[in-house]
């Protein structure tokens, strides 16, 4: 569905990603690995219009990569950012209105929201309270359902399982299965490699703007000695 | 008791015009970081624009208000099209030279194509009546210029609560980038806060004509700066805090003129800005500053 060919990333005048291939079929959770600074959230970047880059990006074979971010989003592009970055000065379900701002059925959005409610029942509880004032997890579950209510073709999540604890990091993984089987594509990047490949079809480890190796997530076992290779760590 | 209630009255118009000014600026640089000081050439060429339309098509003062209102959205949004747009992504000194400099060249324009003096615009005063409720006598102007202005940021915060523009535009004070994510276009949200400013640079461009009778390149000019200490006051950036430190740069100034003696009276802008300085020195980022909770980032 998503496919990238040469992408080259910049930031300025720094190339922060090298040249890079990725191919993210319908339906899969595709996974891109790798340490701080490696050019995981600029090739994310580069996918939602936000960063400059040079290569192709296609979605459903239709070269994307001159449209604004606004266009992109209306294709069906849609990114939990990291660091969340919800709307804290919003209510709750504001966040969400504006996760649906593209949508033209105002109705159907307005029974979504509800049912995604049902689905994050954290949210619901709190739907008209300022999204500021929720916790970090439940901010996280919020920057999704956002990304989840312009129904789209494609979800982007940059390190979901960020600064969160155990059992919630364990629960932001849950919701991505529980997506997957809705048949949701997604496009997710995580440093907490375990966790990543265990939910993912295919990974992809990228490695100071270059991908270092890619293949099924099955070859990649429990991730430890990816972890121990990124890291330098010999046992 | 006359006294009284006239001086109230007297200071709540002043803090109403003030407060929509002031609303008018922050709406704009809650969202884009621009300090707009065309912003009172908005309301000057509403006066113009004002005469144009009495001379050629009617006298009938509520068309020409509405008139007043519909001009000055559209210079508003002009502007913003024409000279803002390109200097959308550059620093905030860019942005506020910018704005001097269209500013500058037209109060030029109104001198050039208008008049260097006054031009007597008298269709609105009929709305500065003397009131007499009961054995008070009051100014009928200030109390519908109170009245507008509550009227006014009623609807605003309603379009600012409800609809989906209005709730953008809220979110993109925050991070305008994650709005774009969002699919809202960056252009909607923008000429919809200029849109908006203009309204409010129309309504006080009526109520400024009203008392004045008569309309003068640099009307606005002065206003704007008086809002734009409102804005400081109150936090800039802040909308409620346009409207508060509007009222307030109002209150005070009518408060400094009726407690000072006579012979102190070119004093009183003085004592308002010493206020001024005492409010900033207790809270350097304005009394509602916009509090800096952007969520829990990490
Ligand atoms: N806005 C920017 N300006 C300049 N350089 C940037 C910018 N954003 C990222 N970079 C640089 O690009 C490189 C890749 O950064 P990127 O944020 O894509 O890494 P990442 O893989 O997402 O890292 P992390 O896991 O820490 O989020 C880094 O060297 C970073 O310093
Ligand atoms: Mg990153």
């Amino acid at each position: 569905m998503l496919q990238i060919e040469s992408l080259k990333v910049f930031h300025g005048p720094i190339e922060a990603v090298h040249g890079i291939d990725i191919n993210v079929p319908e339906g899969k959770c595709v996974t891109l690995l790798g340490t701080n600074g490696a050019g995981k959230t600029s090739t994310l970047s580069s996918i939602t219009g936000t960063a400059r880059a040079t290569g192709t990006i296609r979605l459903d074979g239709e070269d994307i990569s001159r449209l604004s971010i606004e266009e992109r989003c209306k294709l069906g592009i849609a990114l939990s950012p990291e660091g969340r970055r919800i709307f804290a000065n919003l209510t709750v379900y504001d966040n969400l209105i504006m996760g649906g701002a593209t949508r033209r059925d105002k109705k159907q959005l307005t029974a979504d929201i509800a049912a995604w409610f049902v689905q994050f029942p954290v949210l619901g509880e709190r739907s008209s309270q300022r999204a500021g004032t929720l916790s970090g997890g439940e901010q996280q579950m919020l920057a999704i359902a956002r990304a989840l209510v312009s129904n789209p073709r494609i979800l982007l999540l940059d390190e979901p399982s960020l600064g969160l604890a155990p059992q919630i990091t364990a629960k932001i993984f849950e919701i991505i299965r529980d997506l997957k089987t809705l048949g949701m594509t997604i496009l997710l990047v995580e440093q907490n490699a375990s966790a990543a490949i265990e939910v993912s079809d295919y990974v992809y480890v990228l490695n100071t703007g270059t991908i270092s190796s890619h293949g099924d997530a099955s070859k990649f076992g429990d991730g430890t000695k990816l972890v121990d290779e990124l890291t330098g760590v010999h046992r | 008791m006359d006294y009284v209630i006239q001086q109230v009255l007297n200071a709540l118009s002043f803090g109403a015009e003030y407060a929509l000014i002031a609303l008018g600026l922050a709406i704009v640089f809650s969202i884009m970081g621009l300090v707009n000081f065309a912003h009172g050439e908005v309301i000057a060429f509403g006066g113009y624009s004002m005469i144009i339309v009495a001379t050629l098509l009617t006298a009938n003062p509520w068309v020409l208000m509405i008139g007043v209102l519909a001009f000055c959205v559209l210079a508003s949004v002009v502007l913003e099209r024409v000279a803002f747009r390109t200097v959308r992504r550059a620093d905030l000194t860019t942005g506020l030279l910018t704005a001097f400099g269209v500013s500058i060249v037209l109060q030029n324009l109104f001198l050039l194509l208008g008049s260097p003096r006054p031009m007597a615009a008298t269709q609105f005063i009929f709305l500065d009546q003397t009131l007499t409720l009961g054995n008070i006598r009051v100014s009928s102007l200030q109390i519908y210029e109170t009245g507008a202005t509550i009227i006014a940021i009623g609807l605003l915060m309603l379009f600012l609560r409800k609809t989906t523009l209005g709730v953008a535009m809220r979110a993109a004070a925050l991070d305008f980038e994650m709005v774009r994510l969002c699919g809202i276009r960056a252009n909607r949200v923008i000429a919809g806060a200029f849109a908006i400013s203009g309204l409010l640079a129309g309504l006080a461009c009526i109520f400024i004509m009203a008392r004045r009778g008569s309309v003068a390149p640099h009307m606005g000019f002065d206003p704007v700066l008086t809002a734009f200490v409102a804005c400081v006051i109150g936090g800039f950036g802040s909308l409620p805090g346009a409207v508060l430190g509007g009222f307030l740069l109002g209150i005070t100034e009518v408060a400094v003129l009726v407690l000072l003696p006579q012979s102190y009276g070119g004093m009183a802008q003085a004592a308002v800005f010493t206020l001024v300085a005492l409010i900033l020195i207790w809270r350097p980022d304005g009394i509602l500053s916009p509090a800096l909770d952007k969520g829990d980032k990490i």
